[in-house]
């Protein structure tokens, strides 16, 4: 019995230590750019003005399609907001918002104030269902097309290059 | 001059180290029960040594002496000089300095105060104790050298992250030091006593002294470092589940454990094997800690620049480390067959262990699991507090029971007592009372708070019980009051607590439920080291009509070019108000952040409380030792 709980414990242990040695070779920064190429998962999201949700599914409609994360407390949504403003203005394109752990009001006075480029204005009080985006901090920004494949993923602000850079893909 | 000096003395205390290796084996195969006076000599140069070559890089950091390449990485000559005094352990090198000195005080320390015990156990422990020094300055010497030289001598250094400008921090590494590596000591001892067989009850006496020490400076250390990220993060928030927090908090669960196991193992009662274990265990998580931390593989809010290399060579070590302590706890395990009644004290204090194992299982498998999965899938995941809450908090309530109870039977074997009685009245009263004031319907939260109620209760009730008979075990009743506090206070905290989170400008006011925050003014200074830009508040509280002005900051420092948000706290023994602000790029409107945090003094105190037992109950062996 000693024996065989010296071996198993051994082997656990040599397990665990091999795994941490593999480890230390590692990409640690989180980069959710390796998610490009890939679908989006389908989620339910809840509607800012309605109790009602909306599936991502539905999304197969739109020929382009922007997811972007944002909240009125978040600096550099404030900044790139005149950009979505341009981006909302494209056809084939439409706009998601997902409003990102923020209060209603304060929400609703940020898009009085800047102007609302959204076809939809989803929210996520707790930052939950964004995370199947890959997204953990705002603002982000993902370009799908109507398989769903993510084209392109914005971390930060736009600039006015990356909207450029959208409009060309869209326009192919 | 410093760095040669340094690194003679770190050479000195190679060579010390080096000798009381060569004497305790020389010593092992020696038949006198007496330990020769070179080794106490020998013990005394190294700890001369030692100390020194951290007084030499203090000096170096208080002259700011930038010809050393870590002096010059982590000071600033316009760095206040409390700054550049904590500096010294406010980095990689440095704090590997700091622990080398602790394994030498440690080690010597060991030698010279314990009396009484075995010879061969004695000379063992201080055996393991230098090969663990050893390898600590081998590492320091090869990889993490804090005397390096750097030529030419730059005329300014870059300065220390002003995050971790504060005084809080400055105090919290050398406390959680002294709390882990503390406990290399009865690493070393459980490794001595397995092989030299001495009998249970001398080695728990040997060790129970070092075990509280370690413990009571891991509890401090941990509850500094939240008062830290609570004031100087600016989150509001005191515990995070960071992986470094929980590197720390995994050795203090074990500690825990342990304290209460040797109890039982100082009345001769059994749990040799799992002491033992539980002493190993301790000094493996510190280790463990350490290498999550320095070697880079979590991201945390915890600033040591990540290094393979370093890990490496922690890792080398921990592993070992633990296949030697398996090899020889396999190879010389002493036998046990006690066996003890289902209601007898030792009973309790075993469940007290598998809770405490149980909560290291789940932080550990929380901490490393995202690690694992990452090497071994591929796949990215993030274990946040909703994992732990939702583990830990259902089992708080069997160990709020057990705490409750427990204490209060005897030795060895007891009868059934009657659940019945005047506490447990008192307490669903004071429960009742609390509910109608909190009107909190979570079921979950509403038993952890009765169960913390009803040990608070029962442990002042036995208070005044034992202060009638004279027989006051005051640390263990300070302790467990402590304990209840705590988790009654974070829950009141966390079911009253506010936040909200808006945009002002200058001049403007917002109106929450209860109250009102005015943004009065604005105003900009020049400090030593960083400017500061200070928002003037006025929050005003409509239920009582009282007002409080807060002045939180925006600080930008120059060395290095780092922006850090300080949140104004109003704070009172009842509740803190707590705000932050931060500008937003290009806009003259700030965002604010506004928190009303109940208790939290109180949460403090209840740790303060919580430690106090530990130091009580170290004084009081040292007046029995006496007697």
């Amino acid at each position: 019995m000693k024996k065989i709980n010296y071996i198993i414990i051994s082997v656990l242990f040599s397990l665990l230590f091999i795994v941490l040695y593999l480890s230390l070779g590692n990409e640690k920064i989180y980069n959710t750019q390796d998610l490009v190429g890939k679908k989006i998962s389908e989620v339910e999201i809840n509607l800012f003005q309605s109790n009602e949700t909306f599936n991502t599914k539905e999304l197969t409609n739109n020929e382009f399609t922007i997811l972007n994360f944002w909240a009125s407390w978040c600096g550099p949504c404030r900044k790139e907001h005149p950009n979505l403003v341009r981006l909302s203005k494209i056809k084939n394109l439409k706009l998601i918002g997902i409003n990102f752990k923020d209060e209603k009001d304060n929400a609703r006075n940020f898009l009085r104030e800047n102007g609302n480029p959204f076809d939809i204005l989803g929210e996520d009080k707790n930052g939950k269902n964004s995370v199947n985006f890959g997204v953990y901090g705002i603002p982000e920004t993902i370009l799908i097309d109507s398989e769903l494949k993510i084209l392109k993923k914005y971390i930060g602000p736009l600039n006015i290059n990356d909207v450029n850079e959208i409009r060309k893909i869209v326009k192919k | 001059m410093l760095s040669k000096l340094g690194i003679l003395f770190i050479i000195g205390t190679l060579f010390t180290s080096l000798s009381i290796i060569f004497l305790t084996f020389k010593e092992l195969k020696a038949i006198d029960n007496l330990i020769p006076s070179k080794i106490y000599k020998f013990s005394l140069f190294q700890l001369f040594f030692s100390i020194s070559s951290f007084f030499v890089l203090l000096l170096a950091y208080i002259l700011s002496d930038f010809s050393l390449v870590n002096v010059y990485e982590n000071s600033h000559s316009n760095k206040p000089l409390f700054y550049k005094i904590s500096g010294t352990w406010g980095n990689h090198e440095g704090s590997l300095l700091l622990w080398i000195n602790i394994l030498v005080l440690f080690s010597s320390l060991f030698l010279f105060l314990t009396k009484n015990s075995d010879k061969s156990f004695k000379i063992l422990t201080l055996l393991f104790q230098n090969l663990l020094i050893i390898t600590f300055l081998i590492f320091l010497l090869t990889n993490s050298n804090p005397f390096s030289e750097l030529f030419p001598v730059p005329l300014e250094g870059l300065g220390l992250n002003p995050i971790l400008q504060d005084p809080a921090l400055a105090i919290h590494p050398p406390l959680l030091y002294i709390g882990f590596v503390g406990s290399s000591i009865y690493f070393s001892a459980a490794l001595a006593a397995l092989i030299s067989k001495i009998d249970s009850q001398s080695f728990a006496i040997s060790i129970k002294s070092w075990v509280l020490v370690s413990w009571f400076f891991q509890t401090v250390g941990i509850l500094v470092g939240s008062i830290w990220a609570y004031y100087e993060l600016g989150w509001g928030g005191y515990w995070f589940w960071d992986p470094v927090e929980n590197s720390s908090l995994m050795p203090w669960f074990v500690m825990t454990a342990l304290l209460h196991s040797i109890l039982v193992l100082e009345r001769r009662i059994g749990l040799y094997s799992w002491v033992i274990v539980l002493s190993i265990l301790t000094f493996t998580m510190s280790v463990t800690g350490t290498f999550l931390v320095r070697s880079g593989i979590l991201n945390s809010v915890h600033t040591f620049a990540s290094d393979p290399s370093r890990g490496l060579f922690i890792l080398s070590f921990l592993v070992l480390m633990v296949f030697s302590s398996i090899f020889i706890f396999f190879k010389f395990s002493p036998k046990e067959n006690k066996k003890y009644s289902i209601f007898s004290k030792e009973a309790f204090i075993i469940a007290n262990n598998w809770f405490m194992i149980f909560f290291l299982g789940v932080v550990l498998i929380g901490t490393l699991y995202p690690v694992l999965l990452d090497t071994i899938t591929g796949s990215k995941i993030s274990v946040g507090p909703p994992y732990y809450n939702l583990i830990l908090a259902p089992f708080l309530i069997p160990l709020l029971f057990l705490m409750t109870s427990g204490p209060n039977y005897k030795w060895i074997s007891n009868d059934v007592r009657s659940l019945f009685n005047l506490v447990l009245v008192l307490s669903v009263t004071f429960f009742l009372i609390t509910f109608f004031l909190i009107k909190e319907n979570n079921l979950l939260i509403n038993l952890i708070l009765f169960f913390s109620i009803y040990l608070i209760t029962q442990t002042l009730f036995d208070f005044y019980e034992s202060f009638k008979k004279k027989n006051i075990n005051i640390s263990r009743i300070i302790s467990h009051l402590g304990f209840g506090l705590l988790i009654f206070f974070i829950y009141i905290n966390h079911i009253f607590s506010v936040e909200n989170n808006f945009n002002l400008k200058l001049g403007e006011t917002k109106k929450t439920d209860y109250y009102t925050i005015k943004f009065v003014n604005l105003e900009e200074q020049s400090i030593k080291n960083y400017k500061s830009i200070i928002g003037y508040f006025n929050v005003s509280n409509k239920k009582n009509f009282t007002s409080k002005e807060l002045r939180p900051e925006i600080r930008v420092y120059d060395k290095p070019f780092t922006i850090t948000y300080e949140a104004s706290i109003n704070s009172n023994l009842f509740s803190d108000t707590y705000l932050t602000m931060s500008n937003i790029s290009d806009t003259d409107v700030f965002n604010i952040k506004f928190q009303v945090k109940p208790f939290m003094n109180l949460i403090w105190l209840s740790v303060l409380l919580l430690s106090l037992g530990g130091v009580l109950n170290f004084f009081k062996r040292k007046k029995n030792e006496k007697n």
